[in-house]
């Protein structure tokens, strides 16, 4: 039996660490629990239960600044910021469903210690380059901080960023400073109509690389877009190519008519406008196009955007692709291979790598869930790990065997 | 400046390690000389000076990596230096160290418009990157005011800033991978062309480190699209109050410009004398508020900063109308530093962050230690993102001088701390603002920072003697001391 220990507060979670790292007793980290099955299995006797640490803290629209503890859930976040017409622009996706949760049960913590961003990724940056600032209390059971509460900083090592993304890891955040945004006042998206992969990368990377401040740049080949919520998308009967655009209403208005030219090269072009433009963008990154694809292993690859399509044509297997990020985010659905399709998949790739982001927990203690490192980094990676957590009582093996 | 004590008995092996490094990477790229040595004797905070005991100047990460492990292997200090326009004393030399220089590394290796990126060696400048993508309407955003002679590298090393950063961020959220040879001589890539690190985020926290994890040997940042149309409005106020609600606004109604900078009155008349770019000498502050994007939206904006202004009482307010007027509009703050220079022997350039709405009372009190200490002072400020550059007028040939515009300038700094701030916002830590660090970390938080460079540098020969005020041994820190049975089972919920 799995005992659960949740502390109240900083204080509680950090007596609690404090003890487990005393006993030498490894903790499973946990907030809403919805992620649980992302990273390799654990099998821990106790499990920190951080949901109680949750609120705002403090938060400051005219200083662009947003203080939260890990527990805070997302729909809580969005709420209090979009009262002030302001967003978290690296637009945190919702994997709950993927893991077969409830959407919308999400908390900040998950998003940022496993570092997930939306589609407007391209353009606004990941959860990582929106952390300014953090409380944690590490594997030596001590309380510290890094980063700070305003928009510009260098004081010290950017201890944000090697939290955000690491699986828990290294410390079990208490509180999160974040860099807020304005709300764009307009968003429009532009469709284009059955290209195949390679043509839709081209496309995009047109778009990406024109003057008009694309925010969203995903493809969604026939399976895909078949599965969609919006109508326009689902009723295409074949992929749909889509390049968003936000911001002031005339110039939102004037980028995407330059958009609707440049894309109109490519093939028919349609356009969506509120309510179902933002609807196609949480779908693409809640990655939710993929989850009608039946019981399939699911992998998140990062390549060079411009090579997306290439590095799907090179894995000769059954699979299903969704593309965010222009093409530098691939989201694959494989039919089942022993391994998982991980040896086909980082084949594959040139640069950039492979998680497997959801499986069996036999697959995923089998085969490695994070791309495998050169030997110098992997020594690297374990001597930080040591650094932060001697005793290896936080989430130890979650993200490599041994770190 | 306390730096660490020098190791006489690496100094006395001087000649042996020359020779030895001299035939690892060729006796031409090996400088002794002292004469020659003086070249690297500071870098952009010229108040400190040390001469090197030796420098290197390799071209090749190969070169790196020999260098770095015959250092290892025989204990001598490295401190890696870039184009030596740093302002905290990153690249102080040590009497008994090697400075690594990478000027050598000076080539661009590949421009990928498809990916947007581009590829070069950390001794490429800042604004070299963004010529050789400027032909196809790409740029490079961070635009430190060093751009110019800044190195990539360096840049990457401080994580530099510059006035486009509120909106296009600074050195970290434009840095895609970097090539890094490790102390040891170990060669690792961390990123690439593609948009999120894997495993642990290396690069993020090597961005900023300032010289104390590895050597960069090679870079890759991401471009973006040069803005169709850019604007600048140039609006005067009557106290400082009103130009700091101005920006509070301007950001509240959700518009976040390219640039906001503001300039006390005594930066305005200093920058005025120098360089005649008709700013209004009758305000007591004067806000240059940049819009780009394409023109539709230039012109929306400018409309929607000018009401604001106006609101916020507004005494003087001109909008650029030619390329020519905007670049005018941005010659006197440009140029506010060598400004202060004319009309002062010696400056300290401070560089705190501050929650923007302080920012009163932060003048105050600067202007209050300003009388204390008999020194003039005049503010260049980042206004958009609350980053204030107080430059301290001094003059070093006076005795004590020096000395007690460190300690002006540490009050401002823990005056900015007190209020919600930090000891920097893009100048780094380096020697400058080291002994400061416990105003704003505890020894923990410290402590716990030294556990990360021991991961990568545990025998702490990289820079030694920046960043942190207390050096610890990494045995000494990695030491646990609490064991089984130690604690009682914490009193908390279970379940």
């Amino acid at each position: 039996m799995v005992e659960v220990l949740r502390p109240a507060d900083a204080d509680q979670l950090r007596e609690a660490i404090a003890w487990a790292t005393a006993e030498e007793t490894a903790l499973e980290i946990v907030g809403g629990g919805g992620k649980r099955g992302l990273g390799r299995p654990l099998m821990t006797e106790y499990r920190l239960d951080c949901s109680a640490l949750a609120g705002i803290v403090a938060y400051e629209p005219e200083e662009l600044v947003l203080t939260i503890r890990p527990g805070t859930p997302l729909a809580e976040i969005a709420a209090a910021l979009a009262a002030e017409r302001q967003q978290l622009a690296f637009e945190p996706p919702d994997l709950g469903p993927l893991y077969g949760a409830q959407a919308g049960m999400g908390s900040i913590g998950g998003v940022i210690a496993c570092n997930l961003s939306g589609p407007r990724r391209i353009k606004a940056g990941a959860a990582r380059d929106h952390f300014l600032g953090v409380a944690a209390v590490t594997g030596r059971g001590e309380a510290i901080k890094a980063g700070g509460k305003v928009v510009k900083n260098v004081t010290g090592y950017d201890l944000c960023k090697l939290f955000a993304g690491a699986h828990g890891t290294l410390a079990a955040l208490t509180e999160i400073t974040l860099k807020v945004l304005p709300a764009p006042e307009k968003t429009r998206t532009v469709l284009v109509f059955g290209l195949d992969d390679a043509t839709a990368i081209r496309a995009l990377t047109a778009a990406l690389a024109s003057p008009n401040e694309v925010s969203g740049a995903a493809h969604l080949p026939a399976a895909a877009a078949a599965r969609s919520g919006v109508a326009y998308v689902a009723g295409a009967g074949a992929a749909v190519t889509a390049a968003r655009v936000e911001g002031p209403a005339r110039s939102t208005a004037h980028r995407c008519a330059e958009l609707r030219a440049l894309l109109g090269r490519f093939g028919p072009v349609e356009e969506l406008h509120g309510r179902n433009s933002g609807l196609l963008w949480a779908e693409v990154g809640d990655v939710a196009p993929l989850l009608g694809a039946g019981d399939r292993v699911i992998w998140r690859l990062s390549v060079p955007p411009a090579e997306g399509a290439e590095v799907v044509a090179r894995i000769a297997t059954d699979c299903e692709a969704l593309y965010d990020w222009g093409g530098g985010l691939i989201w694959l659905a494989l039919a089942p291979l022993d391994d998982g399709g991980a040896a086909l998949l980082r084949g594959a790739i040139a640069g950039g790598h492979a998680t497997l982001m959801r499986g069996a927990a036999e697959l995923r203690t089998r085969v490695p869930v994070f791309h495998p490192q050169p030997a110098p980094l992997a020594a690297l990676s374990a001597r930080i790990k040591q650094g932060f957590d001697p005793r290896r009582v936080l989430n130890p093996g979650r993200m490599y065997q041994g770190v | 400046m306390r730096m660490p004590e020098p190791d006489q008995g690496v100094i006395a092996r001087r000649d042996e390690i020359a020779a030895a490094l001299g035939a690892l990477i060729g006796a031409d790229a090996v400088i002794d000389d002292r004469d020659a040595l003086r070249a690297y004797e500071c870098d952009g905070l010229t108040a400190y000076q040390a001469l090197p005991m030796l420098v290197v100047l390799p071209e090749t990460t190969a070169q790196v990596s020999a260098i770095l492990r015959y250092c290892h292997d025989n204990r001598v200090k490295v401190v890696p230096r870039g184009a030596g326009t740093g302002l905290s004393g990153g690249a102080l030399p040590l009497a008994d160290g090697v400075t690594l220089g990478l000027g050598k590394f000076n080539r661009v290796l590949d421009v990928d418009y498809d990916n947007r990126c581009v590829v070069a060696q950390p001794g490429v400048t800042n604004l070299a990157i963004t010529q050789a993508v400027a032909r196809e309407g790409f740029y490079y955003a961070p635009d430190p005011s060093s751009q110019i002679a800044c190195s990539i590298g360096g840049n990457v090393a401080e994580n530099s800033g510059g006035v486009h950063c509120l909106k296009y961020g600074v050195t970290t959220n434009n840095v895609l991978g970097v090539e890094l040879v490790l102390i040891t001589g170990e060669i690792v890539r961390l990123g690439g062309r593609h948009l999120d690190s894997e495993g642990y985020d290396i690069l993020g926290v090597v961005t900023g480190s300032e010289g104390l994890l590895g050597v960069i040997t090679e870079v890759t940042v991401r471009i973006l699209r040069t803005p169709a149309t850019a604007r600048a409005l140039l609006i005067g106020f009557p106290s400082n109050e009103a130009a700091g609600d101005c920006v509070g606004r301007v950001i509240a109604a959700g518009i976040i410009p390219g640039g906001m900078e503001m300039m006390d009155r005594g930066a305005v008349r200093a920058a005025e004398e120098f360089c005649h770019a008709g700013y209004p000498l009758d305000a007591q502050a004067l806000l240059i508020v940049e819009l780009d994007g394409p023109e539709v939206e230039v012109d929306e904006l400018i409309g929607r900063v000018r009401a604001i202004a106006e609101n916020c009482g507004a005494t003087t307010l001109r909008v650029s109308e030619s390329e020519a007027e905007r670049l005018r509009f941005w010659v006197g703050r440009k140029a506010a530093f060598p400004a202060v220079g004319r009309i002062s022997p010696d400056y300290f350039c401070m560089d705190g962050t501050i929650p923007r709405r302080r920012l009163p009372e932060i003048l105050k009190r600067i202007a209050d230690l300003s009388e204390h200490y008999g020194l003039g002072v005049v503010n260049v400020f980042h206004a958009g993102d609350g980053n204030l550059h107080p430059l301290i007028m001094f003059d070093a040939n006076v005795p004590g001088a020096l000395e007690k515009t460190e300690d002006f300038g540490s009050d401002i700094l823990r005056a900015c701390v007190d209020v919600g701030g930090v000891l920097t916002g893009e100048h780094g830590v380096g020697v400058e603002k080291r002994d400061l660090m416990g105003t704003m970390f505890s020894d923990t938080d410290l402590e716990q920072q030294q556990r990360l460079k021991c991961a990568f540098d545990g025998d702490g020969l990289l820079n030694p003697g920046k960043l942190f005020p207390t050096l610890h041994r990494c045995a000494e820190l990695g030491r646990m001391h609490v064991h089984r049975g130690a604690l009682k089972f914490p009193d908390l919920p279970r379940f």
